[in-house]
């Protein structure tokens, strides 16, 4: 349009690359501050396959379907699976990675305190999808 | 006079063996409605089937799964790439004054693709999501529903290619000698960054395709673990097709806005250079995202925070639209009629979409959402809530010019008020139910209060987005054969002049 001049728009551009500049610096020192493992992590070995979840700790014991940890304590999840694509999920405490065939996946957290959390599939593998749930009990420290 | 499609009553079979753009454009417009009512009835049933936990109406999962994989194949496919092949064969000649578009014959052949497509995926009713993903879909997935997929996907890329060559060399080659590339209207201009994406990213795809037949066959082992293949190569391939190709979606539905907008806005646009602008930005930022799906895949951080500032350097174009429409209707005279309301709804719903994908693409948040409801509310707010928003705006914008009359208005609106309530208590709220923890593709759930409330509250308004769908196919029945001639001058009185450039018109050849 002749003669009319378009500095609102540069405004409004300039207003969002500063925006999106904003939410990928904080994303980018969150990420990076998260992926972060502790050393002291203990490592839980976590097998996907049709359709239920088995964990291994490090003393050997194996669970199917229920995981018991401690709180207070950081562990460190190695993901893989058997047969098909899986994703493990606890949502409460926002772990989420694929468990992919051929591969293992990495990722920790730590329970800060007792309680009964949900564990659930949450990439698409097939019949029984909806229902490959498992329960994740964090109990008070032993010591 | 030629442009008035159903008012002088043809045989049907005239109208199939035609190569003349205006009646392969009303093929692909029926063919694609038939698809949206096809793929929409799909939906109602999964709406209805998580109303409450247990299985309500479908018997066993197998079944959802297979209904929700055809849903979303059946209605990016089969409804919103052949609407919009549907207004770019109606409209784009006519705006770049030419005759008929660059190759009839293969316009013609491409749309007859879709056909078969469309029997071959519904034949078949595959039961392993729109995306495939290996190894269940080599392993697990049944035959032969997953091959028919397959090669209806085949079929159907070819198809896109074909139109896409076209319409580039139709827009590029065949524009009036008098006009310049600057003078193409938005609309057309759509189609051109529309096609030159598919023309890049499709090939990709249809040799992961093939290299899955081949997986299934068992004479390879691209994806397959077992094999010594990676299932994550697929992953990459299929995702470096399909994330530009949501803009292949969403970008004519913006063309058509931009036809929209000014016109009941009764005021030019705004700035032409910037919409031309960002369309051409976002085909090329648009191939630097892909991997965004991929975040939970087991990403190095390196990786990740590349695909997220890709992601994030193409919203600037995304929002400059945004900005070009709102700055036109400012202090337009705007009559809000059937058409308009659609757009400017639309609109508003791209806004929260782009939003929410703003979310999604920041890492950490991304491991709270992907793979939830909330994943199903943003892409919903794009397909459903500008996508199809726009386009069904521009059914109501152009069916004077196919009948010759007019629709009714009063059932116009009401159909636009119900779908616009109806798509924000379904998909803002899935976005809520993701954050809550629910996963998508999922038969049934656990009875948790919050998540039964909210599938209660996405129920009701998918049922309320069925019923205006029924009224809408009502209205277009009733009113292409018996609605009250229009003006085609001047359908919306709008006091100008109704297509641009309202003097070509292409007789049949
Ligand atoms: C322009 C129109 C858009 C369309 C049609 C669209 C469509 C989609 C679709 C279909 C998916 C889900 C794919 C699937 O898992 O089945 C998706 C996911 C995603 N979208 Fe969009 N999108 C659009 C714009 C955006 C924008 C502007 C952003 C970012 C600013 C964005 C960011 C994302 C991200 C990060 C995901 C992955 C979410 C996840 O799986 O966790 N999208 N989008
Ligand atoms: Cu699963
Ligand atoms: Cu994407």
């Amino acid at each position: 349009m002749a003669g009319h001049s378009n500095w609102p728009e540069w405004i409004y551009v300039a207003i969002v690359i500063a925006l999106m500049t904003w939410v990928g610096a904080e994303a980018w020192e969150a990420e990076r501050l998260i992926e972060h493992v502790p050393e002291d992590a203990e490592v839980i070995k976590v097998i996907g396959q049709q359709w239920f979840w088995s964990f291994e700790h490090e003393d050997g014991t194996r669970e199917i379907g229920e995981l018991h940890v401690e709180a207070g304590k950081a562990y460190k999840f190695e993901i893989t699976a058997t047969d098909v694509i899986h994703s493990f999920n606890i949502h409460d405490y926002v772990v989420l990675l694929d468990a992919v065939p051929g591969r293992v996946n990495t990722v920790w957290f730590a329970p800060d305190k007792a309680g009964v959390h949900d564990i659930q599939c949450r990439e698409y593998c097939g019949l029984i999808h909806y229902n490959m749930r498992g329960t994740l009990y964090v109990e008070e420290p032993s010591t | 006079m030629t442009m008035l499609e159903l008012q002088k009553p043809r045989p049907i079979w005239q109208i199939m063996f035609s190569t003349h753009h205006t009646d392969v454009g009303l093929l692909y417009l029926i063919t694609s409605l038939a698809f949206l009512f096809l793929g929409g009835t799909l939906a109602l049933a999964i709406r209805a089937e998580l109303f409450l936990p247990g299985s309500q109406i479908i018997a066993d999962s197998m079944t959802f799964n297979r209904m929700f994989t055809v849903h979303g194949t059946t209605l990016i496919f089969l409804f919103i790439i052949p609407f919009a092949s549907a207004v770019g064969n109606y409209f784009v000649p006519i705006m770049i004054r030419y005759k008929d578009m660059a190759y009839p014959k293969l316009n013609a052949i491409a749309f007859w693709m879709i056909p078969p497509a469309g029997a071959l995926i519904w034949l078949g009713f595959a039961d392993f999501t729109w995306y495939a993903t290996p190894p269940y879909s080599i392993i697990s997935a049944p035959g032969p529903a997953a091959d028919m997929w397959i090669f209806g996907l085949k079929i159907l890329g070819i198809s896109s290619v074909l139109g896409a060559i076209n319409f580039v060399v139709t827009i590029l080659k065949c524009k009036h000698p008098d006009m310049s590339i600057g003078q193409v209207p938005l609309l057309a201009w759509s189609f051109l960054s529309s096609s030159l994406i598919i023309l890049v990213a499709i090939p990709t795809f249809a040799a992961a395709l093939l290299m899955l037949l081949t997986d299934r066959l068992g004479v390879s082992g691209f994806f397959n673990p077992a094999l010594g293949g990676d299932p994550i190569a697929y992953a990459h391939l299929f995702w470096f097709t399909f994330h530009p190709e949501v803009y292949v979606l969403v970008i004519p539905a913006i063309g058509m806005m931009y036809e929209i907008i000014p016109r009941f806005s009764r005021k030019p646009i705004y700035s032409y250079n910037s919409g031309v602008f960002a369309f051409v930005l976002l085909s090329i930022v648009g191939f630097s995202s892909w991997a965004h799906h991929m975040y939970a895949t087991g990403m190095s951080f390196t990786e990740k925070t590349v695909f997220m500032v890709g992601t994030l350097a193409a919203v600037p174009a995304s929002a400059m639209h945004v900005f070009n429409f709102i700055a036109t209707m400012w202090n337009g005279r705007i009559r809000f009629s059937t058409p308009m309301m659609w757009a400017v709804g639309g609109i508003a719903l791209f806004f929260s979409a782009g939003a929410g994908g703003v979310v999604n693409s920041a890492m950490p948040l991304d491991f709270s959402t992907h793979d939830t409801y909330w994943v199903v509310g943003h892409f919903h707010l794009f397909v459903m809530g500008t996508i199809a928003f726009g386009s069904i705006g521009f059914l109501y914008y152009m069916f004077p010019y196919v009948t010759g009359r007019m629709y009714n208005e009063t059932m116009g609106k009401i159909h636009f008020i119900m779908s616009f309530v109806g798509t924000v208590m379904v998909f803002f709220t899935q976005h809520v139910l993701g954050l809550y923890g629910m996963p998508r593709r999922v038969f049934d759930y656990p009875p948790i209060p919050e998540w039964i409330t909210m599938n209660q509250i996405a129920s009701v308004g998918a049922m309320i987005i069925g019923v205006s769908m029924v009224i809408f196919l009502a209205n277009m029945i009733h009113s292409s054969g018996k609605g009250r001639p229009a003006n085609t001058e001047d359908p919306f009185g709008l006091g100008g002049k109704y297509y641009y450039p309202f003097e070509a018109r292409n007789p049949h050849h």
